[in-house]
């Protein structure tokens, strides 16, 4: 037994840890299986799997059906995989995230250190936009970006991930500046630095943590969008959501289960990696030692 | 017109008045103090002179310029603020020469000051460390060291010493002193602390309310106190204030105090003008290094009235004993010499130097006779 363990866990005798431990392993397969699943039927030849058990493990494992999802599979009018919607997504949403993450910063910054007078009512109602359901947009965005010009392209459904990023974004900003020391504002102004000056120098090199979290949450949420995907990007702007529902839901020819799997998993794929990539920068303490301590 | 003025300023927030025209004027190379307790808007004053706070009607001028709509960065002020403020993100070197670069300094000038302002304030070795890393009283040093390497026009101290240890404090007071010999900047300094602003100032401004009750050098502000809130707001103990009648003997006028057990006794006033007021009711003030012991008393001391008293505490304090007993009710402190043996319940033959008594109106509150 570790020092640790004796100093921080509840003392348990060896067979109450056994039992934790067998439940604790229990639900972790129990969550895994689903994955488990796509991963094994992703690496199975078809005829495994329409003729074989779901569960079981491939006999002759080969990684076609990846190939095929990424780059063959008939997807619209062309076999093009994929490839060109992933593309598409990647196109989208670093734009969406980086823009709305910086308008968050902006307005956060803004909300608590530049207050004006009626700043907590267009706070109060940036929050009220982070819970209008998606539906009840979709016709008003939908005229809106017809008289825009942005009607089915890339542009209008960055706009679109945006402005529904922006709610989200400044309540995270917000929250984290509103413990920022304004002091410190004050001692940039004395020094000369001006509005835009204190957010680069001052405010933006402190908010690695918060500029992470709302990273990971905007990434997972644009990424994973299906609905304005399906309503405002048209053809050329498909993202990876929409062409992998187009994949699975076509009604010709033969269902490519295998196929499915691994295209399902590539469209996971990115925000697992955002994850595991940023997930290391939750750093704390990056404020210490600005004000007493 | 001196170099700091601040003409008839008044600060509101909404209708709610919290500085009442305030009238300040220091000349060059001048220390103010800003004293007073919490919320007496000493702290929105700094601000407002720092032009961090708009100021709601009157002037603030600095160096014959008047400075109302100019922006904080264009004053030629430097501010330490209580929490140092230093930018967590940047070295100590950086943080220093932050201010001159953000005025387009060129970067060699700014080498150069940083150096000379590092090893005046013996810092040197920390400029490439983060604020982060330093001690507290490290950061209180970076902190003044960012607004030296500005060479500004007036320093502006906001409590810089309260986050401090006492030891700590004790040792940057002095520092500070000395700095301000050795460069001879207009000062305004913030303090809640009267032995700070007795020990730093050249000039005090003792607030209250948003008033300022009085301002002027320490020695006035300690021995003639303009009303009883200053009397008891600076030195500690506090002055004694005790309540007394002008009676006039012999031409002279008189403190009559009742003592404890109801006797009465005179004691003889310094102030000739008070002889004009027979009969009237006054606070008489003393300070309790001016009630002594026999031994203990000022030799240069012009009038010096025995007053033969029960003791009902004593309190031991190393360098002096402190010895309280019964005037009118009240408690009046007297500061012995710590070889004197005062006893509780017995009487003690107190010295009341009657040179350093003030006597305050009880109504208005504010000091009479001189």
């Amino acid at each position: 037994m570790s020092v640790a363990t004796q100093t921080t866990a509840v003392r348990t005798g060896r067979i109450g840890r056994a039992l934790i431990v067998t439940v604790l392993i229990f639900f972790a397969l129990f969550y895994l299986l689903p994955l488990g699943v796509m991963l094994i039927n992703s690496l199975k030849p078809l005829p495994e799997i329409t003729g074989g058990n779901m569960m079981a493990l491939p006999r002759e494992p080969t990684l076609d059906p990846w190939r095929s999802a990424w780059s063959t599979a008939q997807i619209g009018v062309q076999a093009t995989g994929l490839k060109p919607y992933f593309l598409n997504s990647i196109l989208m949403v670093v734009p969406a995230v980086a823009i709305s993450t910086m308008l968050g910063a902006l307005n956060g910054y803004v909300l608590t250190k530049w207050r004006f007078p009626g700043h907590r009512w267009v706070f109060g109602l940036l929050l009220f936009s982070c819970f209008i359901p998606f539906q009840i947009v979709l016709i008003p965005m939908a005229r809106l970006l017809g008289l825009m010009g942005l009607a089915g392209s890339l542009p209008g459904l960055i706009l679109v991930h945006v402005v529904y990023g922006i709610g989200f974004s400044t309540l995270y900003f917000r929250n984290y500046y509103a413990a920022f020391p304004t002091e410190l504002v004050r001692a940039a102004m004395i020094d000369g630095a001006g509005f835009f000056r204190i957010f680069w120098r001052i405010m933006l090199p402190v908010s690695g943590p918060i500029a992470v979290v709302c990273i990971i949450w905007q990434f997972t949420n644009i990424w994973n969008d299906f609905l304005f995907g399906v309503s405002f990007a048209g053809l050329d702007a498909m993202p990876m959501t929409v062409a992998l529902n187009n994949l699975v839901q076509s009604s010709t020819g033969v269902r490519e289960y295998n196929v499915h799997f691994a295209a399902a998993i590539l469209a996971a794929l990115p925000t697992l990696l955002v994850y595991i990539v940023a997930g290391r920068y939750f750093v704390r303490g990056l404020m210490a030692g600005s004000v007493k301590g | 017109m001196g170099f700091l003025d601040i003409d008839n300023v008044t600060k509101s927030y909404g209708t709610v008045e919290v500085l009442h025209r305030v009238d300040i004027s220091v000349g060059e190379g001048e220390f103010l103090v800003l004293v007073g307790p919490s919320g007496c808007g000493k702290s929105t004053l700094l601000n407002m002179i720092a032009g961090l706070e708009d100021i709601t009607s009157g002037t603030i001028s600095i160096n014959g310029r008047v400075v109302n709509e100019v922006h904080p960065s264009r004053r030629n002020i430097a501010m330490v603020f209580q929490s140092y403020a230093l930018y967590p993100n940047m070295t100590v070197g950086q943080n220093m020469t932050f201010g001159l670069e953000m005025h387009g300094v060129p970067k060699a000038e700014r080498e150069r000051a940083l150096k000379d302002v590092a090893q005046l304030l013996q810092i040197g070795h920390l400029l490439d460390r983060k604020p982060g890393q330093l001690s507290g009283g490290q950061r209180q040093r970076v902190a003044m060291g960012r607004a030296l390497v500005r060479d500004p026009d007036v320093f502006l101290f906001d409590e810089p010493l309260s986050n401090l240890d006492a030891k700590l404090r004790v040792d940057m007071r002095t520092e500070i002193k000395k700095l301000h010999h050795r460069l001879g900047r207009t000062t305004v300094y913030v303090t809640h602390d009267q032995i700070e602003a007795l020990t730093l100032s050249t000039r005090i401004a003792v607030m209250n309310k948003g008033h300022v009750q009085q301002l002027g050098t320490p020695r006035e502000i300690y021995d003639r106190p303009a009303n009883t809130f200053v009397a008891s707001f600076m030195g500690n103990p506090s002055m004694n204030l005790m309540p007394a009648r002008i009676v006039v003997r012999d031409g002279a006028p008189h403190a009559q105090v009742t003592l404890d057990g109801a006797s009465q006794k005179l004691l003889r006033l310094g102030q000739p003008a008070l002889a004009a007021q027979d009969g009237r009711e006054v606070i008489l003030g003393l300070r309790p290094e001016a009630i002594t012991d026999e031994g203990g008393a000022d030799s240069s001391a012009q009038l010096v009235e025995q007053v033969d008293h029960v003791v009902s505490v004593v309190e031991p304090a190393g360098a002096d004993t402190f010895a309280a007993f019964t005037v009118g009710g009240r408690d009046v402190v007297a500061r012995l010499r710590a070889n004197s043996q005062p006893r509780v319940g017995a009487q003690f033959p107190f010295r009341l130097n009657m040179d350093k008594a003030v006597v305050f109106d009880p109504r208005t509150e504010a000091r009479i006779g001189d």
